[in-house]
């Protein structure tokens, strides 16, 4: 059995809406294995982007720890927040978020411009990236000059260049057509199978979650088998 | 640099029309702030040109101008005398008396009348002016009615031109030549025998004397030796610090007004650039959540979106500059308020001019980029994630 890579203990979360506190997540205790590949799923309004946030670093529990590849992440200033995702996590979203003014290579090649590399060894990265999610001929494209499947492989190409362990997907497949879904969810069990990342992947589709390891399922902020 | 300037940049170039406008609002006040600084500067330098830096003035004390000094004939003997000034090849003392007088005569354009300087020198007075050039006709010839015309006021004055007649202390006076100084304020005047202009005027004295100095140095000199002899009651002044002075309240004016008229402009503009700033922010609400999702730090969202508040100013700035740069073509006439003279001139750019130009572009880009740029560095990320 791998070791654990991300753990949530006693995790519970909630939002103020002026003097009216809204819980969204409770007790949630979860242990995700190096190289697992995860599904949360559940109804709208369940917490599953909450807790992928929490995981990502992007948004703080209220309570309990976050524990990711050893680091307690809840604990760490907001700067060292933003380094430590541009080094350890790999991010792809329900629609895309390409910058539109930016091509296919500009778009994969910003995680690396957080990085010390030179625009040679940048270049070289992103090349490899595309060339995986199987868009080297498309690097000159714009975003609105792309397919939906099309730009969500250039998002995982993105959020793959730094080659961080650790990559969650937020509805990954909810706005694309079958094929473009069959081909992204190919990719991602290819990313965790081949190159051996670790997948959290939040989704409604259940054909989508057939592809991870394991499925979990949240509901009303609490945590299922 | 920024971490995501091709992003900023970018962003410029894909939002066309809102950019453009910004860049157009920062171009006129741009173009506003250099024209004044341009017509300043043309006024200044037009009168300090017209001064040499081993040329000293003698005028008399708490005189402004030559317009309101006596210098008596005793007294310019005395004068002539010092040891400062340079000797000519034929053992003569590089020193001219002159007398300035203004007269009163219509203008070419709209047969207003204005006040032209009319000049008496003498042959020393080219000597020593060294950037003095008749570019039509003759000298005046010594003992006649004959005068030659500063270029400037050949081209702005009825009568003025060559081989016109002008009439002034009741006598007619031919133009029988027109000169240049390079571009100085003696352009705008006009030059005749200082022995027949003292008569026709009935003027005893001289306005000013004005010498070469044998070097530079010499200047402290003449001036503690001058300025102290009981026998005189005159001030000394270098001639280019005399011209300079000359320009003062007049540039000082121009400088003001177009100074506060800029604020005011530069109002609108920052307005401007912030509200294309804010709107920018508003419609890249998502991306601004994406970057910091993906490990931007605050700062460098602020930067990112101040640097293309910046590339807008910049842009703004150069537009602004170029275009403000054509109006050297022009010239331009006013009466200087220190001489009540009328005195022609050209918009002069400067580096200094430009560089201040840019800077105000680019003040006007900070200021209005600031705010916008604050709100999106303090965008939550999960909130800029889920907006529309």
């Amino acid at each position: 059995m791998s070791e654990v890579f991300v753990q949530l203990q006693s995790i519970y979360k909630s939002y103020w809406r002026d003097s009216l506190e809204i819980p969204v997540l409770y007790n949630i205790n979860l242990n995700i294995a190096e190289g697992e590949f995860l599904a949360l799923m559940g109804p709208s309004g369940s917490g599953k982007t909450t807790l992928l946030n929490l995981i990502a670093g992007i948004d703080k529990p209220s309570q309990g720890e976050v524990i990711v590849n050893g680091q307690h992440i809840d604990g760490l200033s907001e700067n060292a927040l933003a380094r430590w995702r541009s080094q350890n996590i790999g991010f792809i979203f329900q629609f895309y978020n390409l910058m539109p003014v930016l091509n296919a290579f500009e778009n994969v090649e910003l995680p690396l411009l957080l990085t010390k590399m030179n625009k040679k060894e940048r270049r070289q990265h992103v090349e490899t990236a595309l060339s995986i999610v199987g868009l080297s001929d498309r690097m000159k494209h714009y975003p609105n000059q792309l397919s939906g499947g099309q730009e969500q492989r250039v998002a995982i190409a993105r959020a793959i260049v730094t080659d961080p362990n650790l990559i969650l997907a937020d509805e990954p497949t909810g706005d694309l057509d079958k094929q473009s879904e069959e081909e992204i969810m190919n990719l991602l069990s290819r990313l965790n199978g081949e190159f051996n990342k670790t997948i959290i992947m939040v989704t409604h589709d259940p054909r989508a979650a057939e592809k991870a390891h394991i499925i979990r399922h949240l509901d009303k902020g609490e945590l299922y088998d | 640099m920024p971490l995501l300037w091709n992003y900023s940049y970018k962003n410029i170039s894909t939002r066309k029309l809102t950019s453009s406008l910004t860049i157009f609002g920062i171009a006129l006040v741009v173009f506003v702030f250099t024209a004044v600084l341009m017509l300043s500067n043309g006024l200044n330098q037009t009168l300090v040109d017209t001064g040499a830096e081993d040329n000293a003035i003698v005028i008399r004390r708490a005189s402004q101008t030559e317009i309101q000094s006596i210098i008596y004939r005793s007294m310019a003997n005395i004068i002539k005398t010092d040891p400062a000034i340079k000797i000519d090849s034929n053992g003569t003392p590089m020193v001219t008396n002159e007398i300035l007088v203004l007269i009163n005569l219509p203008k070419r354009s709209n047969s207003k009348f204005s006040n032209v300087p009319v000049r008496g020198v003498t042959p020393m007075s080219l000597e020593i002016r060294p950037q003095f050039k008749i570019i039509k006709g003759r000298m005046w010839r010594p003992g006649t009615s004959e005068v030659i015309a500063g270029v400037k006021a050949a081209s702005t004055f009825k009568g003025c031109g060559m081989g016109e007649t002008v009439h002034f202390g009741m006598r007619d006076w031919k133009i029988v030549g027109i000169f240049e100084t390079g571009g100085s304020g003696f352009e705008s005047e006009l030059w005749g025998d200082v022995d027949q202009l003292m008569d026709a005027f009935g003027r005893p004295v001289f306005s000013s004397l004005t010498m070469k100095l044998k070097s530079s140095n010499q200047f402290d000199g003449l001036k503690a030796r001058l300025e102290n002899d009981p026998r005189l009651n005159v001030e000394v002044k270098r001639e280019k610090e005399y011209y300079r002075d000359q320009s003062s309240s007049t540039t000082l004016f121009i400088n003001i007004l177009g100074i506060i008229i800029s604020i005011i402009f530069s109002l609108g503009a920052i307005v401007g650039a912030m509200i294309t700033m804010y709107a920018a922010v508003a419609n890249r609400t998502v991306e601004i959540g994406t970057l910091r999702a993906l490990g931007f730090s605050r700062t460098t969202v602020l930067f990112a979106f101040l640097t293309e508040s910046l590339f807008i100013s910049l842009i703004g700035g150069l537009i602004g500059l170029i275009t403000a740069s054509f109006l050297r073509f022009i010239e331009v006439s006013t009466t200087n308020w220190d001489t009540f003279a009328e005195l022609a001139f050209s918009f002069r750019l400067s580096p200094r001019i430009a560089v201040q130009a840019i800077i105000f572009a680019l003040v006007m880009g900070i200021i209005g980029g600031f705010l916008p740029a604050v709100r999106a560095a303090r965008f939550r990320i999960i909130n800029a994630l889920r907006a529309k």
